[in-house]
């Protein structure tokens, strides 16, 4: 690995940054259209009504207004309801209920910022006028609000009883009840995991075209992921068909999750340039962004582990009711399931686990995938329960994490909930944390608070993820409706550039520099002669876009496919060119060489004699130098670490300040060190935002309570501290990189460390999240 | 009404409406998207341009506000050839990962950086208190910013 060139291993400045840093980006807002009008919708400013009746007249009457659009009109012109994308089939074998959800509110509303209908008009100022001059009719219902109480509450949907989507579990119920008789202790545990709000800084945007003379529609939208956005309205809402339809994804500017989703809005405005034969655009201000992007987290669970005297973990029992909002948004029901049962095990070898999950709807916004999407979830119960484990047994928290991890020796290793992990050495990053944060010397520091009348905590979290989402086979088997394969492209250019394109997509991660190093590393060719294309369903093959930690171990590794064909085509060129035999050919650093002789060809005379075929014999070898490839993973990836939270608590404000944070993370092989770096580094900081600052209220009325950035506490500079980040690494097995994904980790783990350092200073069992000065002051009184 | 300012040097006289906000005449008028809106309670930052060389808000400043004033955005500060050195650490420092709240970032430490002396770790977290970034966690920012503050 080359840790000063440019190839992989190697902390490449990133290519992108050019056009950030001087002005240059070119986000969806940034797009505008000839001739193109403005929209902006009509929101329900009730969390549960009917519709009584839309009065548009007055609207249509304000200058400039073009037209507007409801519910119905759309239901009038065949666009069918977004689609969530993963059916999960309860206990008893029945499918999860899905509500209808059209793009715009018809009947009823059922969440505050429900869309319900579009105002467009000739500037964005009119079209606000007009919106406000539509004159709406509701019938005010009670709102359902809490999701502990939602079986018992009014029904939201008429085809969904006790508000129940779905009652699902996984595991070995029986075998997990008697691990729990036999054992000596059980440690127990309450936890709600609060809601949170994504939050990327660019607030979702679309820009809707219609070419009449072609009948092409192109979509400019802040998406994660073009080709499911394209697939989904063209396939389930049906406004084109994916031939006549592009998506495009220009440079976007953050997205956790909440950019993977097909929204209302996106539907509607594209729908809506078709219907007026001109291009709509809308951007969201901030406050629709905190009421109708997906919301993530939200659950309530009762955790149970089971353990031996010793502090060996006989079986874990996991009840989790899970917050689905009004509506399943379009991958909800895959994330407090898939991605959150099946992490039960964490990095321990705990035989036995059963666990349920109830998924609710409320009158609140749709909750799906935000960073990390289950797996946080997860290891908070597993790292939280083994941390209360510890301190019921007077263990220390490494030595009882150190006694059950599963052994380097162990893998692959089956776990009792449907995951098969590959490698792992989690001790390897548990002792370099240890040190990193000086383990030995924390007594000290604690005595040295205490007699300042301040506490001191200190919390570990050591955690493991599912990423690259797994095998289309077993994924369709389990419920998924959409493959999860990615794909690649790299096409040499006469001579001798390259340009990749690839179905992942980046919108912070920095995908132009990590892919080009990758290409540029494996062709031997120079990495300014590498460019990156993607988030265009014109560009790219049809691809899956980026969540979930997919992209370097999936695209990545359909990168290496393609650039091993490149590579196979050009040693059959070669060997056309010298009058000899593939297999006498080398391919080395950029060169091809006939073995046994001094002859060889670079790189770009080989492009060029691939575009300037003088005399191929055309049946055997084809001109041209351009490889594709889908690359279907083999198996999960499993990143896993260890992350270390110590705290100091004002003992007279309730102040928690994080003194030191440690992540010691093994991501497998590493691309680029810097990337990933900064990866770790706003994964915990939205990790440490969830356990001290974020919180999404509603309330008792469905009112969004933190509905700006006055009332929702987001991370900033002066809340966090410098980060202490390192890794371990065992390659992944099973892809040709030996690479596990690196972008949700700090998010993943964070929040339990954070929270066990907090409870720690304090000497209290639990409390809640966010663990603000107010609820830290009030447990400081309580704890005397 | 009409209002003239210079924005990144040049002189612009523009008829606006009254309540129109420098944040719209950059974007919309001139054409100058480097200068983003992230929100609309002038809480995150994204906006931030130098008016007659202070950090300012810019989705908080009516056009009229900036009548005769000296104007200076991201695309002002430096070129792709000549980067600011606030730009140069940013790159450098890998201080920016999906770039949306970069601009204002950069143009509000660079106001920081000339306007305080002794700057150190803690100065550059309060100072930036009113930028939000979602993607960094900030340790790159701050490490940006102390290596452009050496340099500046």
């Amino acid at each position: 690995m080359a840790e000063n060139g440019t190839g992989i291993g190697a902390a490449v400045k990133r290519k992108e940054d050019i056009r950030f840093i001087t002005g240059a980006g070119r986000y969806t807002d940034d797009i505008d259209q000839a001739g193109q009008a403005y929209a902006v919708f009509l929101r329900s400013p009730h969390a549960r009504a009917t519709i009584g009746g839309i009065d548009t007249a007055a609207a249509l009457q304000v200058p400039g207004v073009v037209a507007v659009y409801t519910g119905a009109d759309l239901a009038a012109d065949g666009i069918g309801d977004l689609p969530c994308g993963w059916l999960v089939k309860s206990k008893d074998g029945s499918d999860m209920i899905q509500p209808p959800h059209p793009p715009l509110a018809v009947e009823r509303v059922n969440y505050v910022g429900e869309p319900y209908g579009i105002v467009i008009a000739d500037s964005l100022q009119a079209a606000r006028d007009g919106a406000e001059a539509v004159a709406a009719d509701f019938d005010d219902l009670p709102a359902v609000v809490d999701v502990a109480t939602a079986d018992a509450a009014d029904q939201l949907h008429e085809s969904v009883p006790g508000n129940q989507c779905y009652d699902w579990e996984l595991g070995d119920k029986a075998a997990t009840d008697a691990a729990f008789a036999d054992a000596d202790h059980v440690a127990s545990l309450d936890i709600i995991n609060n809601r949170l709000i994504p939050n990327a800084m660019e607030p979702r945007a679309a820009v809707g075209d219609y070419d009449a003379a072609s009948g092409v529609y192109t979509l400019h939208t802040t998406s994660q992921n073009p080709h499911l956005e394209r697939l989904v309205l063209a396939a389930f809402v049906q406004v084109a068909p994916e031939s006549r339809l592009r998506v495009v994804s220009p440079d976007v500017g953050g997205g956790f999750g909440s950019k993977i989703f097909v929204y209302a809005e996106e539907t509607a405005v594209i729908w809506a340039a078709g219907k007026l034969r001109r291009a709509v655009k809308w951007r969201a201000d901030r406050s629709e962004s905190f009421l109708a992007d997906a919301h993530g987290r939200d659950h309530v669970t009762k955790a149970e582990l089971a353990l031996s005297s010793d502090g060996t973990f006989l079986g874990l029992r996991v009840k989790t009711i899970a917050n689905m909002g009004a509506y399943l948004s379009t991958f909800a029901s895959s994330v407090p399931t898939y991605l959150y049962g099946t992490l039960m095990a964490g990095q321990y070898k705990t035989p036995a686990i059963y666990v349920e999950v109830r998924a609710m709807f409320t009158n609140t916004a749709p909750v799906d995938a935000y960073r990390g999407a289950g797996r946080p979830e997860a290891t908070y119960v597993v790292e939280r329960l083994v941390e209360t484990a510890a301190r019921d047994l007077s263990m220390d928290p490494a030595e009882i994490r150190r006694r059950n991890f599963i052994q380097p020796e162990d893998f692959p290793y089956a776990t009792p909930v449907a995951l098969t992990y590959d490698t792992g050495d989690y001790e390897a990053s548990l002792d370099k944390a240890l040190e990193h944060i000086d383990y030995a010397g924390f007594a000290a520091r604690r005595a040295a608070s205490e007699a300042n009348g301040n506490r001191r905590g200190i919390g570990f979290s050591s955690y493991i993820e599912a990423c690259g989402l797994a095998p289309s086979q077993v994924a369709i088997s389990l419920g998924a409706g959409v493959g999860l394969f990615e794909s690649a492209e790299v096409r040499v250019n006469v001579t001798g550039s390259v340009t990749v394109i690839t179905g992942s997509h980046s919108h912070g991660q920095g995908h132009e520099t990590t892919f080009a190093q990758v290409v540029s590393d494996r062709l031997g060719i120079p990495l300014d002669d590498v460019e990156v294309v993607h988030g265009d369903t014109a560009r790219s093959d049809y691809g899956l876009g980026t969540y979930g930690s997919r992209s370097i171990a999936v695209g990545g590794s359909a990168l290496i496919r393609a650039t091993d064909k490149i590579i196979a085509k050009g040693k059959k060129i070669v060997a056309h060119n010298f009058e000899t035999t593939e297999d006498n050919i080398d391919f080395t650093d950029g060169v091809f060489a006939e073995q046994e002789s001094n002859r060889s060809m670079a790189f770009a005379e080989v492009a060029f004699a691939a575009y300037v075929p003088a005399n191929f014999p055309l049946d055997e070898l084809e001109p041209g130098l351009s490889e594709k490839a889908f690359y279907d993973p083999g198996n999960f990836t499993y990143p896993a670490g260890t992350h270390i939270c110590e705290v100091e608590i004002d003992g007279e404000t309730g102040v928690s300040t994080i003194v030191a944070f440690v992540a010691v993370d093994d991501f497998g092989n590493v691309i680029n060190p810097m990337i990933v770096e900064g990866q770790v580094h706003g994964g915990l900081c939205q990790g440490i935002g969830q356990a001290l600052l974020e919180h999404g209220v509603y309330d008792d009325a469905g009112q969004l309570v933190t509905g700006s950035y006055m009332d929702y506490c987001m991370p900033r500079a002066d809340d966090v501290p410098s980060f202490t980040v390192d890794t371990t690494v065992t390659p992944c097995t099973h892809n040709p990189l030996g690479v596990k994904g690196c972008g949700e980790a700090g998010a993943i783990g964070a929040t339990a460390a954070v929270m066990n350092a907090v409870t720690d200073a304090l000497g209290v069992k639990s409390l809640p999240m966010p663990a603000t000065p107010e609820t830290v002051w009030k447990a400081l009184g309580g704890a005397g | 009404m009409e209002v003239t300012l210079t924005v990144n040097g040049a002189s612009h006289t523009l008829d606006v409406p009254d309540n129109a906000l420098l944040v719209e005449v950059l974007r919309e008028r001139l054409g100058l998207t480097g200068t983003h809106v992230g929100c609309d309670t002038s809480q995150c930052g994204a906006c931030v341009v130098h008016m007659d060389g202070c950090a300012v808000k810019s989705c908080t400043v009516l056009a009229g506000q900036a009548d005769g004033a000296d104007v200076t955005t991201i695309e002002g500060i430096g070129t792709v050839d000549a980067l600011h050195p606030m730009q140069e650490a940013f790159r450098d420092c890998h201080a920016l990962q999906c770039g949306f709240c970069t601009p204002g970032m950069i143009m509000a430490a660079i106001d920081l950086v000339q306007s305080t002396d002794d700057l150190d770790e803690q100065g550059v977290r309060d100072g930036l208190e009113g930028n939000l970034c979602r993607c960094t966690g900030y340790h790159n920012i701050v490490r940006a910013v102390l290596a452009a503050r050496d340099n500046m």
